[in-house]
């Protein structure tokens, strides 16, 4: 008994220093995280989770008139109907944009910058030659490159586009690409997979030198042609970086912003907008929080169910070597 | 022989693929040397065949561009630098210590990272509003620091833990803090991933428009992504001065993509790689 509580009173003792050193572990690790938490807190997350309040309101930018508490009146504004000029039209046009962007733009990059990486990787001479040239446009700037492209795309026959196409004889007039709805969203598209096959790239090649190389080995030993090998080996294995730069590439799809604004900010009549140029241009042009707080919800939305999506296929697809 | 031919079949897709890469900046580099590109010449010019710095003593003299130029300097290097304190600081203590909350603190930073920071801008603007900060640097550079933190910290968490405890359990065992630890342990080993981050940070700011147009109202506190902005908007556009002002503004991330090439295009500096 009596050596009992002894025993207890000893395992008391080490709880409590140990009790001690975790409180005091935790401590020490506020004072390292502490400063970044707050930050985050109050400029990323608070910012975030107002949003979603500011979604429901009449949202005021003056501090003398208060915002009132208006239903889910933002939301019916962007998805029902409401007339001739409603928002609603304007909404399901910039919603459409951003859809077709991605479903266009995301099989180009992907495709165009995996192929690019499986040939440099296969040269004997120049590959970073070419890697470093072919990466120039990803970390040129979008405001830059963005002016560039409305640049090359004006509708004179002296401009770089209509130029080309004209010597080679493929159109028979310059094109006016900025004033039509769909050539428009040409230029949009083609500087989206012009600046993204850089990066689709260099993901690709960091990828292909981490494969393990005694595989191809073994299956050239086994009689394999290489393209066997790059089929039923390179391509499987690959499969989870690819889940991975293609969801990138659907999320860059709906961070399509500055290529927008400064091309044709959503012109002709809005036929090229897409949800980030229309919900700024709400904010900070037309001062309707409330409503542009309701379209990042919206947004937010899609963008997570994407990655939770992304995350479940990429969790079956997991291959280790 | 047909591998030869394959190489050589290879080598003129890619050069076609630089061709295509390169030639808009061609077409930017040889306008900008054009006097008065009001309108466009009857000929796209690829190459150079004058060269006339009008347009770049033009826009470095007018508007006020050095200052704006300074502007910029300013805000992206206190960004970058509070940005690799605040980053590896919070990356260390989610890498080696144990609290109540850290995985879930840690969960929210991910998720985070899959929505655009712009969705967040309209009500930032109102936080920043009520703290006084509209129309400020602190307020710009603490919207940018506060932007970087979940990213960052994922990014150097996964490279800290990569470091051997070994290491540092002798500096504990020795009375050494934590603090001790970090710094003269996992800061001087971290050098790489700590570049490639300064590198990301530094490009990111150097070019952010959005945070910088909403929150930055004088003329004079500018940074230079708006003033490019701005001088595209005008109707008669002088596309000779805006690709001098581009160049210009392209030339530092130029100038760091070609010193640290391998930082960004490298086997290994796969998570380093940016996506713009």
């Amino acid at each position: 008994m009596e050596q009992y509580t002894t025993v207890s009173y000893k395992n008391k003792k080490i709880r409590k220093i140990k009790d001690k050193r975790k409180h005091k572990e935790a401590l020490q690790a506020w004072m390292f995280i502490g400063v970044g938490f707050i930050l985050f807190a109050v400029f990323m997350a608070y910012p975030l989770l107002k949003n979603i309040e500011m979604a429901f309101m009449d949202y005021s930018v003056n501090p003398n008139k208060p915002s009132t508490f208006i239903g889910l009146n933002n939301f019916k504004k962007a998805f029902l109907s409401s007339g001739v000029l409603g928002e609603s039209d304007k909404f399901y046009l910039a919603l459409r944009n951003t859809l077709l962007c991605a479903l266009v733009t995301v099989p180009f990059q992907w495709f165009i910058g995996m192929m690019l990486a499986v040939a440099i990787e296969s040269l004997s001479k120049g590959k970073m030659f070419y890697r470093f040239l072919l990466y120039i446009p990803v970390i040129s700037d979008w405001l830059v490159v963005a002016i560039l492209f409305k640049y090359i795309f004006q509708d004179t026959s002296g401009a770089l586009v209509n130029s080309i196409l004209l010597n080679l004889h493929i159109i028979k007039e310059p094109v006016m690409w900025l004033q039509n709805e769909w050539t428009a969203n040409i230029v949009i598209w083609s500087l989206c997979i012009w600046k993204g096959i850089g990066w689709v790239m260099i993901m690709y090649t960091t990828a292909l030198q981490d494969l393990p190389k005694d595989i191809y080995e073994a299956a050239e030993v086994d009689g394999a042609t290489k393209k066997q090998s790059f089929w039923k080996i390179t391509i499987p294995l690959l499969q989870s970086r690819t889940y991975f730069i293609i969801t990138s590439l659907i999320i860059g799809a709906f961070n399509v912003l500055l290529q927008v604004m400064l091309i044709t900010n959503g012109g002709p009549m809005g036929r090229t907008d897409v949800l980030l140029n229309y919900m700024y241009n709400k904010a900070f042009s037309s001062f309707d929080f409330g409503y542009a707080a309701a379209l990042s919800v919206i947004m937010g939305i899609i963008l997570i169910v994407i990655s939770v999506f992304q995350k479940k296929i990429t969790n079956n697809a997991k291959i280790e070597f | 022989m047909k591998s030869k031919l394959n190489q050589i079949l290879k080598h003129l897709i890619l050069l076609f693929m630089v061709i295509l890469a390169l030639l808009p900046f061609m077409n930017m580099i040889t306008t900008s040397l054009i006097p008065n590109a009001y309108v466009l010449p009857s000929e796209p010019q690829i190459i150079p065949k004058q060269f006339y710095f009008g347009n770049y003593v033009a826009v470095w003299e007018g508007e006020d561009f050095g200052r704006y130029f300074l502007n910029s300097v300013f805000v992206t290097c206190i960004t970058t630098v509070l940005t690799l304190i605040i980053a590896s600081m919070s990356a260390y203590g989610f890498a080696r210590l144990n609290f109540p909350g850290k995985n879930i603190i840690f969960n929210i930073y991910i998720y985070s990272l899959m929505i655009p920071a712009i969705l967040a801008l309209v009500s930032q603007f109102t936080v920043l509003q009520r703290l006084n900060l509209v129309n400020t640097y602190a307020g710009l550079i603490v919207l940018y620091v506060s932007g970087g933190v979940a990213g960052n910290t994922f990014f150097l968490k996964g490279f800290f833990e990569t470091i051997p405890r070994a290491l540092e359990e002798s500096v504990i065992m020795d009375g050494g803090s934590r603090w001790t630890v970090y710094r003269h342990i996992i800061l001087p080993l971290s050098r790489p991933a700590l570049a490639t981050m300064a590198i990301g940070t530094f490009s990111g700011t150097w070019m952010e428009v959005f945070t910088a147009l909403t929150i930055i109202k004088t003329q004079s506190k500018r940074t230079l992504p708006i003033a490019i902005k701005l001088l595209q908007n005008g109707k008669a556009t002088q596309w000779g001065i805006i690709f001098a002002a581009s160049i210009i503004v392209l030339i530092p991330i130029m100038t760091i993509f070609i010193l640290f090439n391998k930082q960004f295009i490298n086997p290994g500096g796969s998570q380093g790689a940016i996506k713009g």
